[in-house]
């Protein structure tokens, strides 16, 4: 749940980003305040909520979970912003990007498939002391 | 492409740049949030006012932080210098694999063979996704 969170809030986050700053002039640096009334804008607004989101349950995720499982696992979004680009906008979808659809799921599976986090020794004894107590 | 064309080892350099200081960026916020603890669990005991303040009181945190922001500013700068079709990808798929190199040897995780299978396969596929 968390993780799906992850995934899915980082690219739709730099969508709205890509989407909203497109939209707008060039900003130069002669005018440093319109970057300032761009937060305002709703897509950025958006963007930057679902940024702060996918911060959130990042975090949230790394303090239950080893890094090198986190991040493939994330990497997923870019699968599921693919997909929705396909069938939703109706972009086409080159073979590239299909053999990299194709690997990052794979990927992803195999980490999913592991544990999530590596066994401490201090954990480890706790363990057997409460199993010891428990016998 | 804008401005002046970079050579191949500024490329190189810039990409080197946005790869290290993210690596460092994510070990560190990684190790902040192990160091914290189940941060479901914190907001289960002291809600989530006390979850927010165990994670800003942790200096680790913030040195993580200030790493991602260097990053953040590294592929600003890479960006004004390289095509997004370049850059993106080429830091997206490395990260993940200097990330493995780096959670092995700082983090003490167990990278196993099916984690090292996996990070390679995603960073191939970021690639090609991005490309």
């Amino acid at each position: 749940m968390i993780l799906g969170l992850v995934a899915l809030c980082a690219p739709l986050g730099d969508t709205c980003l890509s989407r909203g700053m497109t939209s707008l002039p060039p900003i130069s640096m002669a005018h440093p305040m319109s970057l300032l009334a761009a937060v305002f804008t709703p897509w950025i607004g958006a963007g930057i909520a679902l940024l702060i989101g996918f911060f959130a349950s990042y975090l949230t995720a790394l303090s239950w979970a080893d890094l090198t499982y986190v991040l493939p696992a994330t990497a997923f979004g870019n699968v599921i912003v693919a997909l929705l680009a396909k069938f939703w906008l109706n972009e086409a979808i080159s073979w590239q990007r299909w053999a990299g659809i194709v690997l990052i799921t794979v990927g992803v599976g195999f980490v999913a498939h592991g544990p999530s986090l590596t066994e401490r020794p201090a954990s480890a004894t706790a363990r057997e002391a409460a199993e010891g107590s428990a016998r | 492409m804008t401005g002046t064309h970079p050579s191949a080892w500024a490329a190189a350099a810039m990409i080197t740049t946005i790869v290290l200081t993210s690596t460092a960026g994510e070990v560190l916020t990684a190790a902040a949030m192990k160091s914290i603890g189940d941060l479901d669990e914190i907001r289960a005991q002291s809600g989530l006012k006390g979850a927010i303040r165990a994670v800003i009181t942790c200096p680790l945190f913030f040195a993580g932080v200030f790493f991602l922001a260097v990053a953040f500013f590294a592929l600003l700068f890479a960006l004004s210098h390289l095509n997004l079709s370049l850059v993106a990808p080429a830091a997206a798929s490395l990260t993940l694999i200097t990330n493995a190199i780096a959670g092995k040897i700082f983090l003490h995780e167990n990278v196993d063979r099916r984690r090292w299978i996996s990070a390679g396969l995603v960073c191939v596929g970021v690639y090609f996704l991005a490309h």
